[in-house]
């Protein structure tokens, strides 16, 4: 049994009296000490997806429509905002893709890592200030002892993500979520913090999903991908499979729109179009305005979800042929 | 902190210094002889003389302005033309009542618009959330006097809970509980800057609500209460600081009003009377008084900005 397995996810925006699906038919199961890769462009429904498993969308203009999340033997989508906030930060931990904003300015890290503490343990203020050093000193920030009592701008991007990082991990989630963990930092401060977070994986377990738009991180990272699109999961499979057989256009065309520097190349390929807004009404497949392989058939009928291989979905009609 | 402290109060000296400048020469900008209109139309030319050189006035401006610096340094502000009393003390008269109805005013918009904003940001987009913010632009839009005679003929006229002008000293029979007098004013003051602090407090609870870190605080499974005390209305306070730096200012103005429509023999009340009856001295010293306070508020809100906000650095 997946630690967490998410079904037919069905996600909505509510704007002007109707309700605009931007997640749609969303499945995928993540064991522990596995790394699931969300990957896909701006306003793909990546980090509403993440949202929603996190139990962050209450209170917005967005909203859970169907589906399931079941996580660690329960269902989360039936709990009460009490329950889901006692696995909130305990059980299941997020970060973010803006570590320069996403500690609060005025409080100091160190309290702010206490602060999770106390929540969710039975800890005194001493105990849960002795376990925020140790946990500084695990995401590998130089004197954590005096690090502890800075504040968020005394800290360097970096430095503030492997507080993010110390946060989440403080109470020894099963699952971490990570949005765009890395896109906002130096690529070599990148590297550490996808290492680092591999390390505590390998360490306690942890099962991770990670969301990105780059697929290199992706590849690096992840033992199991879904490429989503408007939505929907275009693809999935696990990483080497994926990456040896891609079969969705919209998946090969990520990755040829990413540049190879020991290639002379005149130009670089990009998917043409754009990604369609969430009002635009598409029949058929949501990818056929913008796809190379799009037949009469692409424009009226949506593709249902097939496999093409052990563990290797996709939604498309005409996938086997390009990847011949 | 202490360093930054004093740095800030030496800095205020060259600022006094101009202020006082201008003070000083407001009896110079009257029209007309100072000696002459000071004594008024009956007087005869000996006694205007007199005051001239008593005053110090045939002798060249900068040494009066000198003299007359030297003289508020030790306190002596003038005498008052009407009272025939020094300026100090009969601006020590209407200290009392004015710094009680200050005081008594600020609790109320504390009390009334900090947790009113809360509440108004935190059910945002409800009903709680009309009421409170309609509420609040009504007060924030009525005038004080056309409040404060409502005030007095609702709970002073009609219920007879509360006295309707005048204030008898704490020193007084009653003690304390003369303190019911300034239950109407204060609350007359309190009303429209206690809207304006519900207004501010809505609307920086509502910007600060939009940032990455509520969502982090979110994430840890915090109660909804506590992120919005905690995390959103804490980082809100530091703008909302400032806010009552200017919410002072304008008690100070608005505080002749209602000192005006409550009879209170306040600082405020005083500078009405002294302008009707010339009593420029003690206008000059109420201004002066006046300046001394706005500059140690402002220092005062400055700090409380550093204490709030870590990312301000005291140099």
């Amino acid at each position: 049994m997946a630690l967490l397995e998410v079904s037919n996810l069905e996600i909505a925006v509510a704007t002007g009296g109707q309700l605009l699906p931007v997640v749609r038919g969303v499945s995928f199961e993540v064991k522990a000490n596995e790394t699931f890769g969300i990957v896909g462009e701006s306003g793909c429904g990546k980090s509403l997806t993440s949202l929603a498993i996190m139990g962050l969308l209450e209170g917005s203009q967005v909203r859970i429509t169907g589906g399931s999340i079941h996580f660690d033997g329960r269902e989360l989508t039936a709990l009460s905002a009490e329950d889901r906030r006692a696995i909130m930060g305990a059980q299941m931990a997020m970060i973010f893709q803006e570590p320069m904003t996403s500690l609060n300015p005025v409080y100091r890290i160190g309290d702010q890592i206490v602060e999770t503490l106390r929540q969710h343990r039975d800890m005194s203020r001493r105990q849960a200030r002795d376990r925020a050093v140790e946990l500084l000193d695990l995401v590998r920030i130089p004197e954590p002892g005096r690090r502890i009592d800075s504040f968020p701008h005394q800290m360097s991007g970096g430095q503030r993500q492997r507080v993010m990082i110390a946060m989440a991990m403080a109470c020894d989630p099963k699952l971490l979520i990570a949005d765009e963990p890395t896109t906002a930092l130096d690529v070599t401060v990148q590297k550490e913090v996808l290492d680092l977070m591999a390390d505590l994986q390998s360490r306690m377990g942890t099962a991770i999903v990670l969301i990105s738009h780059d697929l290199g991180v992706i590849a690096e990272t992840c033992d199991k991908v879904a490429v989503m699109y408007r939505g929907k999961i275009a693809e999935s499979a696990a990483t080497g499979e994926l990456f040896s057989n891609m079969c969705h256009p919209y998946t090969r065309g990520l990755l040829n729109s990413i540049p190879v520097v020991d290639r002379d190349v005149e130009w670089l390929e990009a998917i043409p179009g754009r990604v369609p807004t969430i009002d635009e009404v598409l029949s058929g497949c949501a990818f056929h305005p913008r796809c190379a392989m799009a037949e009469a058939r692409c424009e009226s009928e949506d593709p249902d979800k097939r496999d093409v291989a052990t563990g290797h979905t996709i939604r498309c009609h005409f996938a086997e042929v390009g990847s011949a | 902190m202490l360093v930054y402290t004093i740095k800030r109060l030496l800095a205020l000296i060259p600022t006094l210094l101009a202020a006082s400048i201008l003070v000083f020469l407001f009896i110079h900008l009257i029209p007309g002889d100072p000696a002459a209109i000071l004594l008024g139309d009956t007087a005869t030319p000996e006694e205007v003389a007199a005051l001239t050189r008593e005053m110090g006035l045939d002798e060249p401006i900068w040494k009066q302005y000198l003299l007359w610096l030297g003289n508020v340094l030790q306190g002596d502000l003038g005498t008052s033309v009407f009272f025939r009393e020094p300026v100090l003390k009969v601006i020590g008269s209407g200290a009392e009542t004015s710094i009680l109805l200050a005081t008594m005013t600020m609790v109320w918009i504390v009390l009334f618009g900090i947790p009113i904003g809360i509440v108004s940001a935190t059910k945002h987009g409800t009903w709680v959330d009309q009421v409170t913010s309609g509420g609040a632009m009504l007060f924030a839009s009525i005038p004080t006097f056309w409040l404060g005679l409502y005030l007095i003929l609702i709970f002073a006229v009609g219920l007879g809970w509360f006295p309707s002008s005048g204030f008898p000293s704490v020193s007084d029979d009653g003690g304390w509980t003369n303190l019911r007098y300034l239950i109407l004013p204060s609350l007359t003051l309190a009303a429209p800057n206690a809207a304006l602090i519900i207004r501010l407090v809505r609307a920086s609870m509502l910007d600060v609500a939009r940032e990455d870190h509520v969502r982090t605080a979110r994430a840890k499974g915090l109660h909804p209460a506590k992120v919005a005390i905690k995390h959103i209305f804490r980082n809100a306070l530091i703008a909302v600081a400032a806010a009552f730096g200017f919410t002072f200012a304008a008690l100070v103005s608005e505080a002749v009003v209602t000192e005006t429509v409550f009879s209170l023999p306040g600082i405020g009340r005083l500078v009405v009377q002294s302008i009707l009856r010339r009593d420029y001295p003690v206008i000059q010293g109420v201004i002066l008084v006046i300046v001394v306070l706005y500059m140690v508020i402002n220092l005062l809100v400055d700090l409380a900005y550093a204490r709030l906000d870590p990312r301000v650095s005291l140099k």
